[in-house]
């Protein structure tokens, strides 16, 4: 029996009602817990971080690009987690959150890869090389857009969202794949003509900043999918009397 | 089970052998881009040679991929699909007939193209069996890798140029892999890893696969 309760928050989950009002009392604190951590990993990393004894100052790009990496790898991981729920227990709010939180991991795919591109140009010589990691990455930006283009190409929403589903959980079982023969085919092709600078084990005052900026990505990726969640079901609830009530609501609180 | 998967083979065949233009197109797709790249490279023989082993796998990948295009479509206009998805037979096995039978008309006639087109680009006589061996074990990959695309992009309208897109990522390590067997065997190394890697993909494609093919013709129909 406690079994069985304890399942309840998630069957609740189902209700885009419950989700709506939950949501609506996390988000403020998850947004100025991503403000804070995001200032304060900002300006420790920038400015009182001590500079790299190889790099100089040009290694503090770090502190948006190891953070806008991890995100990517792990918004592609929520998407098949995502797609999964909704294959398997039929639930829409997990169709929302696949739909809503793709073009986040884009973009932040598309961050990590800018950000490299950035600090390659002072460490390797050159904006870009077919390096095992950079390449990777630049395919896992190909299967986000994949996800975003299958589910903007058909018109039905729930069948879209279960395509996008497939989708994400075919590639998630790829993505190791991908990894290990794009990790293969760079030793055999590529002798190292740019060696990857060995990572020195960071001094404390280096990668708590990096912890802190990290803790602040993930918290500013679960406010923003939240606010692009409610607005969603708000979208898609929008004949239902609650959702009137509340748009009612926040027109008269504007006014 | 065995006769209905054997059925479906044969019918695919029969609606394949009736017509033979659309089995025809791929090859030649194959065949023209094959020739695009010395026109655009240059024709030295030593730059192609070193050139041939990505450019063949690139051409059979691609030529793979635009004949997937349609291999759903028919069945889903004349309602063969939803027949498909009432009756009693599990669906991944009717999809891998399907598909099978789609691979022994268009992937089998690009594999034994290929040697033709490679010699033409100056590939050594040497290599051949590795080039037979990698496609014979990777087109089969592509095959079914890209039914999963052409399962749920049929009910689309303009579906192909999606298609290339959902797909194109997912086949990169079987060409990282068939095409780096070729390399090797041409720079005269060990291929047996490669080729081994190679079938391990094509054994967990066709065991998986045609699972995701099934989930996105259900998609698809139902919608």
């Amino acid at each position: 029996m406690s079994n069985l309760m304890n399942w309840t928050w998630f069957h609740k989950l189902g209700s885009p009602k419950w989700f709506y009002e939950i949501s609506g009392r996390w988000l403020p604190g998850l947004a100025i817990a991503a403000a804070l951590l995001l200032l304060v990993g900002t300006v420790w990393g920038l400015a009182f971080a001590p500079p790299d004894y190889q790099q100089g100052n040009s290694f503090r790009i770090i502190y948006i690009h190891v953070p806008a990496a991890f995100l990517a790898q792990s918004i592609y991981v929520m998407l098949a987690v995502a797609g999964v729920v909704g294959l398997v227990w039929k639930m829409k709010l997990a169709d929302v959150a696949l739909q809503q939180a793709a073009p986040v991991g884009a973009w932040m795919t598309a961050i990590a890869l800018i950000t490299g591109a950035i600090w390659g140009k002072p460490t390797w010589g050159t904006y870009w090389i077919w390096d095992a990691r950079l390449t990777s990455m630049l395919i896992l930006l190909f299967l986000y857009f994949g996800v975003i283009a299958l589910g903007q190409a058909i018109s039905n929403r729930d069948s879209a969202a279960k395509a996008c589903a497939v989708l994400a959980v075919v590639g998630v079982i790829n993505i190791p794949i991908i990894k290990y023969s794009v990790q293969w085919w760079n030793t055999l092709h590529q002798p190292a003509t740019f060696s990857v600078i060995e990572k020195p084990a960071m001094p404390v005052q280096m990668w708590l900043p990096l912890l802190i900026m990290v803790l602040g990505f993930y918290c500013f990726f679960a406010a923003v999918l939240l606010m692009r969640m409610r607005l969603e079901v708000l979208r898609r609830e929008a004949r239902s009397s609650w959702v009137k009530n509340e748009i009612r609501g926040l027109v008269e609180g504007k006014r | 089970m065995n006769s209905l998967f054997m059925l479906l083979v044969v019918r695919e065949a029969r609606l394949l052998c009736r017509r033979p233009a659309e089995l025809a197109n791929p090859l030649v797709f194959f065949a023209i881009v094959i020739a695009l790249f010395p026109l655009a490279v240059g024709p030295q023989t030593q730059l192609l040679q070193s050139l041939s082993p990505g450019l063949v796998w690139v051409a059979a990948l691609l030529a793979v991929l635009l004949s997937l295009d349609g291999l759903f479509r028919s069945d889903f206009e004349d309602g063969s699909l939803e027949q498909w998805l009432l009756s009693s037979h599990p669906l991944p096995v009717l999809v891998l007939a399907k598909v099978m039978a789609h691979w022994l008309f268009s992937g089998l006639a690009l594999v034994l193209l290929s040697p033709l087109l490679a010699l033409m680009l100056g590939l050594p006589g040497r290599c051949l069996p590795v080039l037979l061996a990698s496609l014979l074990l990777g087109t089969p990959i592509l095959s079914l890798l890209g039914a999963i695309g052409a399962a749920l992009t049929v009910g689309l309208k303009r579906g192909g140029l999606l298609l290339a897109l959902l797909i194109l990522p997912l086949y990169i390590p079987v060409l990282i892999l068939g095409s780096g067997a070729l390399q090797a065997s041409l720079q005269g190394l060990p291929v047996a890893g490669h080729l081994l890697w190679l079938a391990s993909l094509a054994a967990l494609t066709i065991t998986l696969t045609p699972f995701a093919i099934a989930a996105g013709l259900k998609i698809s129909v139902s919608e």
